[in-house]
């Protein structure tokens, strides 16, 4: 058991995150311009506002936060679809966590179970199963989403499904890649991004070879750090080092669970089950070509997408236009610098997507705001 | 919808399932993602009731004496800057 806690708490040490902050101001020394960081996933986001880790760096370091939110980044027309799949007769839909109370066009998944809908929020991908043998007369839907990291559960889950022949649950994917969406926001000529935060868990399942390819492209540092403060920190730490010695490089920081290759079971799991679509629109960064996956043809029977296609619109819609998530997402604002942000727009009532998960950056400054 | 608390393995059920303790709390995950052998003992990462990868205790364990040494030298550095202060101080009557 004390090597348990010490697993946990030498993360998240006070002295520890000092020392950190401490090497970091003398390093940072040595930086010949200002730094801007970009923490691609929501994860880091929530830790650097939660532990006020910016108080504790140079003023020459600045955090872009990236658009690695699932929720965040779920077109309107997306949830449209499955609020449309819900209202189908004997249906049951399934989703996970936060995405139910994220706004559609009209209502969101939340509304629409008060409406008396059959909506279930799943603390696992597992559930679905359970729920579909429990429930043979009705058409039961996992509406999938998130990136790399939740990817191989839905895939397991997808071929579970087939060697026991359920033949009543269906799955709507939505799941999303982290590599073309960097690409798509460092190829946008308003941004000037030095180095980036690598996300902790999508690179223990994909490891951290698939940010190679943005290091050279873009003569970007790609740390992958873990979630914990320490990480954090330390990740910092060797994206200065790497500056100050003109190194642009994958390193993990995480090595207590990221590999290079990542978890090759998982990864073939993915690719038995999906592949890459043509392109997929993101909420705030728009139509992202090859940027998320699909069912494969052998698994049509069932993808929801072409089962239930008579009921399903992909009408592009719009953000409420009040609502900065894109520029956000892009790392081209701050939440603060919404009108509406944290009056007409808060977690209990939220007017974008950035606002509801607490991965999302506008969620993550409202919490922590006073650590501002 | 990231925890990175490690998680142990205490039990492996049956149909590939296996129980975790997680800070003193027990659940049920699923092993199907995890390639190698997971022993009971493993520590793992949990993500929406699966293990998803191991957890290397050697390694974190290691980053602990860096982090430890890290402190001292800073100690140091903040007992010269201490000495250094009183140096110069301006007050030295009171
Ligand atoms: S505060 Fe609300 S409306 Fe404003 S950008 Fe964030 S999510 Fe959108």
């Amino acid at each position: 058991m004390q090597d348990d806690k010490a697993l946990f708490d030498i993360f998240r040490h006070p002295q520890t995150i000092r020392a950190l902050s401490h090497k970091i101001h003398q390093e940072a020394l040595k930086l010949s311009q200002p730094l801007k960081i970009m923490e691609v996933c929501g994860g880091h986001t929530h830790t650097i506002m939660k532990y006020g880790l910016k108080q504790l760096l140079p003023q020459m370091i600045e955090f872009i936060h990236g658009p690695g939110c699932p929720v965040c980044i779920m077109p309107k027309e997306r949830i449209d679809q499955a609020i449309a799949l819900a209202r189908m007769s004997d249906t049951i839909l399934l989703t996970l966590g936060d995405m139910i109370r994220v706004p559609g066009s009209q209502s969101s998944l939340v509304q629409e179970r008060a409406n008396g809908y059959d909506i279930r929020p799943l603390y696992s991908p597992m559930d679905a199963l359970k729920i579909a043998r429990e429930n043979p007369t009705k058409n039961v839907i996992f509406f999938a989403i998130g990136f790399e990291t939740t990817t191989p559960m839905t895939a397991a889950v997808i071929l579970r499904a087939d060697q026991e022949n359920l033949h009543n649950l269906y799955f709507h994917i939505n799941h999303v890649l982290v590599p073309p969406a960097v690409c798509a926001i460092m190829d946008d000529s308003q941004n000037r991004i030095d180095a980036f935060i690598g996300p902790s868990h999508v690179s223990v399942i994909t490891g951290s070879q698939i940010y190679e390819p943005i290091a050279k492209r873009y003569g970007t540092p790609v740390v992958v750090s873990g979630f914990e403060p320490v990480d954090v920190m330390e990740g910092i730490l060797k994206i200065i080092g790497q500056k100050n010695e003109n190194r642009s490089e994958v390193e993990v920081q995480y090595s207590r669970a990221v590999t290079q290759g990542g978890n090759h079971k998982a990864q073939a799991m993915i690719d038995e089950t999906m592949s890459v679509r043509e392109n997929f629109r993101w909420r705030g960064l728009g139509d992202i070509a090859h940027s998320a996956l699909r069912l494969r043809d052998e698994y049509a029977h069932f993808d929801a997408e072409v089962v239930f296609s008579q009921v399903l619109s992909y009408e592009p819609i719009d953000d409420h236009k009040l609502c900065i998530c894109g520029s956000i997402l892009k790392g081209l604002a701050k939440p603060i610098e919404c009108t509406v942000f944290g009056t007409a727009c808060t977690p209990n009532s939220p007017l974008g997507s950035c606002m509801v998960s607490s991965e999302g950056s506008c969620n993550a400054y409202y919490r922590y705001g006073s650590a501002l | 919808m990231c925890l990175s608390i490690p998680s142990k393995i205490v039990e492996i059920d049956e149909d590939n399932m296996a129980t975790v303790d997680t800070m003193g709390v027990r659940r049920k995950v699923s092993l199907d993602l995890m390639s190698d052998e997971a022993a009971i003992g493993d520590y793992v990462l949990i993500h929406i009731g699966f293990a998803m990868g191991k957890i290397d205790h050697e390694d974190a364990l290691e980053s602990l004496k860096v982090y430890e040494q890290m402190i001292i030298a800073m100690d140091e550095e903040e007992r010269k800057a201490l000495i250094d202060q009183d140096d110069h101080c301006s007050n030295r009557s009171l």
